[in-house]
């Protein structure tokens, strides 16, 4: 109840600073998703530091990448360097990256394209990745080396970085046992971390117990970086994530600014089922299903900063757009989001976002192209439970074909061996194998005609 | 006219069965499957008495039209006589030429030896239908599936659903060379001297021409009408008409007509003549195609010596893990399909004639390599395994080396049990849990037991139920171990069905 009263008295301010700045006057006329131009940028004011931080932030995760004269991936710098410029223009201040995207070579790109800017024109958030070995040696050369890449003296936005998979367990594994927390806090007191805080994937107890450190004193928590969109708002698994209605509570409760990750699932809301995107478009047929989704996020005045992983200037247009002419969700738009969620869940998808953290899989498996391609079908609506279903063999073919184009066949699920090495690095606690058996199980009945 | 019919029908039989051959979707067979059954030695192989009968009917009542328009071989050799002939000086290229019984009846009881012995090498090399099986699976059917690459990836462009791929790879190397010669020498026979092929070796021929001799409806000549032009001679791709010798050799001729309309003296027809035998005679050969004849078998018996194969190696890009391509194991005993009773019957009723192979859309089947079973299929899982939905070399084969299986039955035969080398299992080798073979396993045939018998919490490795294994290569194909997987099938003797 608290918090909507909260936000009940944001809309009405709102609404008072549309009116004034007249950015908001314009109606449906002109609410063409191209029609409108960039606008200006939304802010949020981290009360805690003060920053005044850009509303859209750019995650550094799904940069473009491009082959190397030795046929290496890496990143197209060319690219980022003219995203990171549209993006500068046009008010997006908050950079979110770490070590261990995009095989190691974000950051530098990030660096390279930030630090043609001033300093203190943009926030750098990046983060502790330290999963593959948490010695206090690795830990704190991953640390100085993150200043390098990124051309830095100091962090804006330092995170523990995925915390809360591993339960207490791996916390203390990773930060107490080895020191790094004190070494955190001193370098935040020595004011090269301006706001420390952590990212976290994880069931409730664990975030209860994150909390508690908070409450007790034993850490003090400047921000946190939670999964939230309008399908985890209240729909989240239970077992291994939480409601984001939850995490938002708790943190609003604490006064502690929050960061927004995966606000559209990786991009599976920005792709929404059929019947979906028909109720979207009834409302308002110019609008992309990532407005609605940004939208919701952005509707919840504790939250200081939404990160989305632009690849491409498409994107990054859209919703610098969106972000510029930003118009909170009143009641009403917050009860169709959750029918909305409510139609996603009926769809059996993986909740893979695409982040690559599980790979490279020892055994050669595309196990991001097979959620995707398995995913896709599903909201594409190719995918069937029935024979009877209209098309059905066309729909089967489709899918066999395309599973056949996406992955080749040496890659694809069934010859996973559960070995399990993926589990602990997915953020998402995907039960990988289970899902892989389960995809390979209807591609089988596909095959074997059984469905 | 006689002779529009008989090019109309040999056209439509050899784009029938050469569809049939470069068909790899199967859609054909439902159709034109009977193009490949009433083939004179499949016929034989699967002892289809109706098939025999009535062929040897349509022989002998109107002599080898079998040869001039159901043997694709044969309509090929036509087709590139026909081309030879259109050289200029060569449209009346032929002469007759005398019987060379030595060879042909040499050739016949060898054939006939080889088929009762079992020796199928012999028999795939010389029979027709398999020559051209082999010709059109190895040579042709590469350059289509790399037609319909192309369309797949068109397909893909445009975002439409349509084409599946095909991979295109070299499934036997001997088998490669024996068609590529096999080719060449009937593409040079034919371009010299006509049908010397179907005259002097080919053993379905001979066969048919002990009772063409015989044949009611002929082509004969009425010589009060004759004028001696000999130009029905020159036009016989069969070299067995001999005006000035009063002969036509009916055994060798194949009904193709190309006499009937060269004669302008009206004096040579299409008729009824029974009993009039006339025997065969003739001046004195040129002597083509014995040179050729032998220079093929030298040729294919070096070849069978080479027993090289190799699948192509795959190249994978940098994001993902490598992976090793499969590499085929040394099995005791082949691997053949279901719907066959077991080896030794498969390979003595096989004709070779690739239709299985060619068919088979997981990439299982493939030519021997094996110098006993040289051409003849064999099953294999290094690109895929025997899946439990498809059926349709059995529905194929016009021999009936595999007899049609339904997709119920197919799991409860027993073709081949796998086998674990303890030595390759990842489980083993590496300490790492999988159990992939007996997740995937069709039937549940294979039990994960504890490496260490005495700690049931040790990891598990698998064991083979052998009585419920039925041989489809589920697990060898998805053993993560590379490049020889650790479970591997071995063929059975005999094929049972399980209850």
């Amino acid at each position: 109840m608290e918090d909507k009263i909260t936000r009940r008295a944001f809309l009405k301010s709102a609404a008072a600073g549309a009116v004034a700045a007249g950015a908001l006057s314009c109606g449906r006329a002109a609410a063409g998703s191209s029609g409108e131009g960039p606008g200006e940028m939304e802010t949020r004011v981290n009360h805690v530091s003060g920053d005044k931080v850009s509303l859209l932030g750019y995650g550094c995760m799904r940069w473009p990448m491009i082959k190397d004269a030795s046929g290496k991936d890496v990143i197209d710098q060319e690219k980022v360097n003219g995203m990171v410029d549209y993006a500068m223009a046009h008010g997006i201040n908050y950079y979110d990256t770490s070590p261990a995207y995009l095989q190691g070579q974000s950051e530098r790109a990030a660096g390279i394209a930030l630090s043609r800017y001033p300093r203190e024109s943009y926030y750098i958030a990046t983060k502790l990745s330290n999963f593959g070995n948490p010695s206090p040696e690795a830990s704190i050369k991953m640390y100085r080396d993150s200043f390098g890449e990124l051309r830095t003296e100091y962090f804006d936005y330092y995170l523990l970085h995925a915390i809360g998979g591993g339960g207490r367990e791996a916390f203390e594994r990773r930060y107490v046992n080895n020191g790094i927390m004190e070494f955190l806090y001193a370098e935040k007191a020595a004011g090269r971390i301006r706001n420390l805080g952590f990212s976290f994937h994880g069931n409730k107890d664990s975030f209860d117990y994150f909390m508690s450190l908070h409450d007790n004193g034993t850490y003090h928590w400047d921000f946190c970086q939670i999964e939230m969109n309008y399908v985890d708002w209240t729909h989240a698994d239970g077992k291994r994530n939480v409601n984001a209605d939850y995490l938002y509570a708790e943190l609003v409760k604490r006064n502690i600014p929050i960061v927004v990750m995966e606000p559209l699932l990786g991009g599976r809301l920005a792709n929404v089922p059929a019947n979906i995107a028909t109720r979207l478009k009834t409302l308002e047929p110019d609008r992309s299903a990532a407005w609605w989704a940004f939208r919701f996020v952005g509707s919840w005045p504790g939250v200081l900063c939404i990160l989305s992983g632009m690849t491409s200037m498409d994107p990054l247009k859209e919703n610098v757009e969106t972000f510029g002419h930003f118009k909170p969700m009143d009641d009403k738009e917050l009860a169709l989001m959750e029918e909305m969620a409510v139609l996603m869940k009926e769809y059996p998808m993986v909740n893979c976002t695409s982040c690559k953290y599980c790979m490279p899989c020892p055994y050669g498996i595309d196990i991001p192209g097979i959620f995707h391609h398995y995913n896709r079908s599903v909201t594409d609506g190719t995918f069937v439970t029935d024979s009877s279903t209209e098309n059905y063999r066309k729909l089967r073919r489709a899918f066999l074909l395309g599973y056949d184009r996406a992955v080749p066949p040496e890659r694809q699920a069934d010859h996973c061996i559960s070995c399990g090495t993926c589990l602990s690095h997915c953020p998402q606690s995907i039960p990988i194998p289970g899902e892989l058996a389960r995809i390979n199980r209807y591609v089988e009945k596909l095959k074997q005609g059984k469905i | 006219m006689f002779r529009k019919i008989r090019i109309i029908l040999a056209v439509l039989f050899f784009a029938g069965v050469t569809s049939l051959l470069l068909d790899f979707t199967g859609a054909l067979h439902g159709w034109l499957g009977w193009m490949a059954k009433i083939q004179f030695l499949p016929a034989v192989m699967a002892a289809n008495f109706v098939t025999i009968a009535a062929l040897c009917l349509l022989t002998i009542l109107f002599g080898r039209v079998y040869c001039s328009v159901i043997c694709p071989l044969g309509v090929y050799q036509d087709a590139v006589s026909w081309l030879s002939s259109r050289r200029k000086g060569k449209r009346a290229r032929f002469r007759p030429k005398k019987e060379l019984k030595w060879l042909r009846y040499g050739v016949w009881v060898l054939f006939v030896a080889a088929l009762v012995a079992g020796v199928q090498v012999f028999v795939a090399l010389l029979a027709p239908y398999s020559a051209w099986g082999r010709i059109v699976d190895s040579i042709f059917a590469p350059a289509v599936k790399g037609f319909n690459n192309l369309l797949a990836l068109l397909d893909q462009r445009i975002g439409t659903y349509n084409v599946y791929p095909r991979e295109v790879w070299l499934k036997s190397l001997p088998a490669l060379l024996v068609a590529v010669v096999t080719l060449i020498l009937v593409t040079v026979l034919a371009w010299r001297g006509g049908r010397t092929w179907c005259n002097d070796v080919c053993p379905v021929g001979t066969t048919l021409g002990f009772l063409s001799r015989f044949s009611m409806f002929r082509p004969s000549v009425d010589y009060s009408k004759c004028r001696e032009c000999l130009a029905c001679e020159r036009k016989c791709k069969a070299s067995c008409i001999d005006i000035k010798a009063a002969r036509i050799d009916y055994s060798r001729c194949v009904d193709c007509f190309d006499c009937l309309d060269s004669c302008k003296a009206g004096a040579l027809k299409y008729r009824f003549a029974w009993k009039k035998a006339v025997t065969a005679g003739g001046e004195e050969p040129s002597g083509t195609g014995d040179g050729g004849r032998r220079a093929f078998l030298i040729g294919s018996a070096i070849l069978a010596g080479e027993t090289v194969v190799r699948s192509q190696e795959k190249k994978v890009d940098g994001g993902f893990a490598a992976i090793a391509a499969k590499k085929a194991p040394k099995r005791d005993v082949p691997v053949t399909p279901f719907g066959s009773s077991g080896v030794r019957d498969f390979y003595r009723r096989c004709t070779a004639c690739q239709l299985c192979v060619a068919a088979c859309p997981n990439n299982v089947l493939r030519p021997s390599s094996d110098l006993s079973r040289l051409m003849q299929p064999e099953m294999s899982y290094e690109k895929g395994w025997c899946r439990p939905e498809c059926t349709r070399c059995s529905q194929v084969c016009p021999s009936g080396a595999i007899k049609p299986v339904s997709v119920e039955e197919k799991t409860d035969y027993h073709v081949g049990t796998a086998r674990v080398n303890r030595e390759l299992c990842i489980v083993e080798t590496d300490g790492v849990s999988c159990g992939n073979c007996a997740r995937k396993c069709p039937r549940g045939a294979i039990r994960m037991v504890p490496v260490n018998p005495d700690d049931p919490e040790s990891l598990r490795r698998p064991a083979v139920v052998e009585e419920r294994c039925i041989g489809c290569g589920a697990c060898e194909n998805l053993c993560p171990a590379r490049p020889f997987s650790a479970i591997t099938v071995n063929g059975r003797e005999e094929h049972i069905i399980k209850d």
